[in-house]
C-alpha cells in the first residue's frame, strides 16, 4: 500500500507550495502517472482523500494525466505502444525495448484559491 | 518529547525549515507518514496580498512526486561513496531466505571487509538479533504499518550505525515484491531474492521489481529436485523484463553456489 505514503507527500509538496503562494486553499491539483509508473490511480484517489484531511488541499479535485506506454526498439528504431516491460518490438521481434513514456510520475500543477480580504497573513 | 509543541515523538525524526520558526513535521520511525502530523504553518509573508474578491489560478510544480525521497537517497548515495561504502539493498518475498543468505554471507566477507547491516520488517527484532550473534553493527528499523523501507528511514539508520570506511551495508527490506522497488535509498545496487518454492513466473507477475534490479539470487536451489520450478525459465522470464540482470543461484542452506555469490562482493567492493 505505497500510495498512501506517497498520497502524504504529494500532500506535503502542494502545501508547501500553496503557503509560499499564499493560497487560502487549494481547489485542483494535476497529476501525471504513467501507465508504468506502479501506481493504481483508484487506490491513490482513496489515499489522497484520506491524506489531505485537516490541509489546505482537503476539498481539491484530483485530476490524473495517464499517459500511455510507448516502448522504443533498440534494435530497428521502431516506436509502439508497451503494456509492461517483457514487450517484443512489433517490427523486428526484438527483446531489446527502451522505455521511453510511460514511467512519468510528477505533479504538473495545482491550482490555488486566494482570499478575498487585504490581509497581512 | 518534541520541545516544540509538547507531543510525543517516541524519537522520530523532525523537518524544520529556515525562517520559519512555527514548522516542524513530525517524521514517524515508521515513516509511512500514518504519524506525520505538521504543526504551527509560520507562514513568512509579512507583506499584503490586496485583492479585489477571490480568485484561483493555476500554479506550475512539474515536480517529481517521489523527490524528497530522491533528494535524501541521493545524500545517503553521497554519505556511502564519500567513506567508500557499498551498500546493498536486498529485496523479496517474504520467507524466500534474505536473512539466512545474509547469516551465510556475512562470515565469508567478514574476513576480508567490514560489514554492517540495517533490517527492515514491520515488527519484531528477529532479524537483527540473528545478525547481532555475528557480531556485526545491525540496526532494525521497525516500519509499523509501512509496507517499504525509505531514504528517510535509512538516513536515520545510518546516524546510529558505526559504519566503517571500505565496508559492506547489506540494507534488508521489508518482505514485499511491490512497493520497495519504488524507493531509492542511496544504495549502490538492487538484490532481488527468489526462492525456488516459489513460482517461475515471478518476474513476470512482479516486473516493477525485477526491472529495477540490477543482481537476481535464486535461493533454495537445494530443494530443485523436490519442486516444480524450472530455474531457466525463471531466468529467462526475468531477464525479458531487465536485459542488464545479472543472474546466481544459490542455497544458503547448504552453502552451494555462496562462493560465486562471495566473489561477485568482493569484485565490487575491490573496484571501489
Amino acid at each position: 500500500m505505497h500510495e498512501m505514503s506517497i498520497a502524504l507527500s504529494i500532500v506535503e509538496a502542494i502545501e508547501t507550495k500553496a503557503r509560499e503562494e499564499g493560497a487560502e486553499s487549494i481547489s485542483g491539483i494535476d497529476l501525471v502517472v504513467g501507465k508504468l509508473a506502479g501506481i493504481q490511480p483508484d487506490s491513490l484517489r482513496f489515499c489522497f482523500s484520506a491524506a489531505a484531511k485537516g490541509t489546505l488541499a482537503e476539498s481539491a479535485l484530483l485530476h490524473i494525466e495517464e499517459p500511455e506506454g510507448v516502448g522504443k526498439c533498440m534494435e530497428c528504431c521502431a516506436k509502439f505502444p508497451v503494456s509492461f516491460y517483457y514487450a517484443e518490438c512489433p517490427e523486428c521481434r526484438s527483446l531489446r525495448i527502451e522505455i521511453v513514456s510511460g514511467e512519468e510520475f510528477r505533479i504538473q500543477t495545482i491550482t490555488i484559491e486566494e482570499g478575498e480580504i487585504n490581509n497581512n497573513v | 518529547m518534541c520541545e516544540t509543541c509538547g507531543c510525543s515523538t517516541d524519537g522520530g525524526a523532525v523537518l524544520r525549515k529556515p525562517g520559519q520558526t512555527g514548522y516542524h513535521v513530525h517524521i514517524s520511525e515508521s515513516c509511512d507518514g500514518s504519524d506525520s502530523h505538521h504543526h504551527g504553518e509560520g507562514h513568512p509573508h509579512d507583506h499584503s496580498h490586496h485583492h479585489e474578491e477571490s480568485s484561483s489560478r493555476k500554479v506550475l510544480l512539474e515536480q517529481d512526486v517521489l523527490l524528497k525521497n530522491n533528494l535524501l537517497a541521493e545524500r545517503n548515495r553521497g554519505f556511502f561513496e564519500a567513506r567508500n561504502i557499498f551498500a546493498l539493498n536486498f529485496l523479496s518475498s517474504p520467507g524466500s531466505g534474505k536473512t539466512t543468505l545474509l547469516e551465510k554471507t556475512i562470515p565469508l566477507i567478514l574476513s576480508h571487509f567490514p560489514v554492517a547491516v540495517i533490517e527492515g520488517d514491520q515488527q519484531t527484532t528477529n532479524d537483527a538479533d540473528r545478525i547481532h550473534i555475528l557480531g556485526v553493527p545491525v540496526i532494525q528499523v521497525n516500519t509499523g504499518s509501512g509496507c517499504h523501507l525509505d531514504a528517510m528511514m535509512i538516513n536515520r539508520a545510518l546516524k546510529e550505525l558505526e559504519l566503517q570506511n571500505n565496508s559492506l551495508l547489506c540494507i534488508e527490506n521489508v518482505g514485499n515484491l511491490v512497493c520497495p522497488a519504488m524507493f531509492d535509498l542511496g544504495e549502490a545496487l538492487k538484490v532481488v531474492v527468489i526462492s525456488v518454492t516459489e513460482g517461475d513466473d515471478k518476474p513476470l507477475k512482479y516486473p516493477n521489481m525485477f526491472h529495477e534490479a540490477d543482481l537476481c539470487i535464486l535461493n533454495k536451489i537445494d530443494l530443485l529436485p523436490y519442486v516444480d520450478f524450472d530455474a531457466r525459465k525463471c531466468r529467462e522470464n526475468a531477464v525479458r523484463i531487465n536485459h542488464h540482470l545479472e543472474w546466481l543461484e544459490v542455497s544458503a542452506k547448504t552453502g552451494e553456489g555462496l562462493d560465486v555469490w562471495q566473489q561477485w562482493i568482493e569484485n565490487k567492493l575491490k573496484q571501489r
